[in-house]
């Protein structure tokens, strides 16, 4: 049976980090100072990077056997494509 | 059932490297990505196809209180994995204080969410306000569902906690549920940031 072989990461201090990236994303999103493009490449990209410290450290993907890795990440790629695709059709 | 009686059943094999229960977990929430991907994937061609002005949501949604609850649900996430980390080191006071902890986060995000629905339907913006109503309550509505079960589902955890279901190291339970949790807390991560700011 798997046990657990990692050490527990600073879990406050993940906390911190996730309550620090809000505050920054709220101070982007509502002062305007960024063009519109901008401001949505840097809200995405704060998002995935919230997103990923929670997969990677509260749910251990960090630590967890490649393959289960694998699996995990298969569909995201997937659903990236798709909605590209379906953009597409309102940039012709 | 003589074949069965005779031939012993060959050894289960390793797979994956986890326990059958967190992989049946993972498998679950690989199902999970691909359905809020359909509802998110929806809202970004429907908002950003539509022929029609969209609304800005800064102006229609509160944002200072969905900032808050977005804090409410992280700080949640937070306590369920130390419940977690006291469940492995059979912490049981710990494990009981986390888990309490952690309901009253997710209950109060559920209450902020109903408030915020009540106030913004008052003020006339409804699911029927729309492509922007039909797909916000949509989107916030699933994601608080999946927030109410995962309330549920802790509440009953931490009614086994009490039991002592999880004394000498028993944590699997606990990281299952958490990893719905944060699971949970992720989606809300992305819907807010598209929902509420962008």
């Amino acid at each position: 049976m798997a046990t657990v072989e990692h050490k527990h990461p600073n879990y406050i201090a993940i906390w911190l980090y996730l309550a620090a990236l809000t505050g920054v994303e709220l101070v982007v999103a509502l002062l305007h100072f960024l063009p519109r493009h901008w401001l949505i490449g840097a809200l995405v990209f704060l998002a995935i990077w919230k997103a990923g410290l929670v997969a990677l450290y509260f749910m251990h993907l960090k630590f967890e056997p490649k393959r289960l890795v694998i699996m995990i990440l298969a569909p995201l790629p997937l659903a990236v494509i798709m909605v590209l695709f379906i953009l597409q059709e309102f940039h012709r | 059932m003589s074949h069965a009686a005779t031939h012993p059943a060959a050894p289960a094999e390793e797979g994956l490297g986890v326990y059958t229960q967190k992989l049946g977990m993972w498998v679950f929430l690989c199902s999970e990505i691909m359905f809020f991907t359909a509802l998110i994937g929806s809202y970004i061609i429907l908002r950003w196809g539509s022929s029609e002005s969209w609304p800005v949501p800064q102006q229609t949604l509160n944002i200072p209180v969905t900032a808050f609850n977005t804090f409410v649900l992280i700080c949640s996430s937070v306590s369920m994995v130390k419940a977690y980390a006291a469940a492995v080191h059979d912490d049981q006071a710990g494990l009981k204080r986390w888990l309490i902890l952690t309901v009253l986060l997710g209950a109060s995000f559920v209450g902020v969410q109903a408030y915020e629905y009540t106030h913004l339907i008052e003020k006339g913006f409804t699911p029927s306000s729309g492509l922007f109503g039909s797909t916000f309550y949509t989107m916030t509505g699933f994601h608080g569902f999946h927030v109410s079960c995962g309330v549920i589902s802790m509440a009953w955890c931490t009614m086994r906690a009490f039991q002592g279901k999880y004394a000498g190291g028993k944590f699997h339970g606990i990281e299952t549920i958490g990893l719905y949790w944060h699971f949970v807390d992720l989606v809300w991560i992305i819907l807010f940031t598209i929902v509420y700011l962008f």
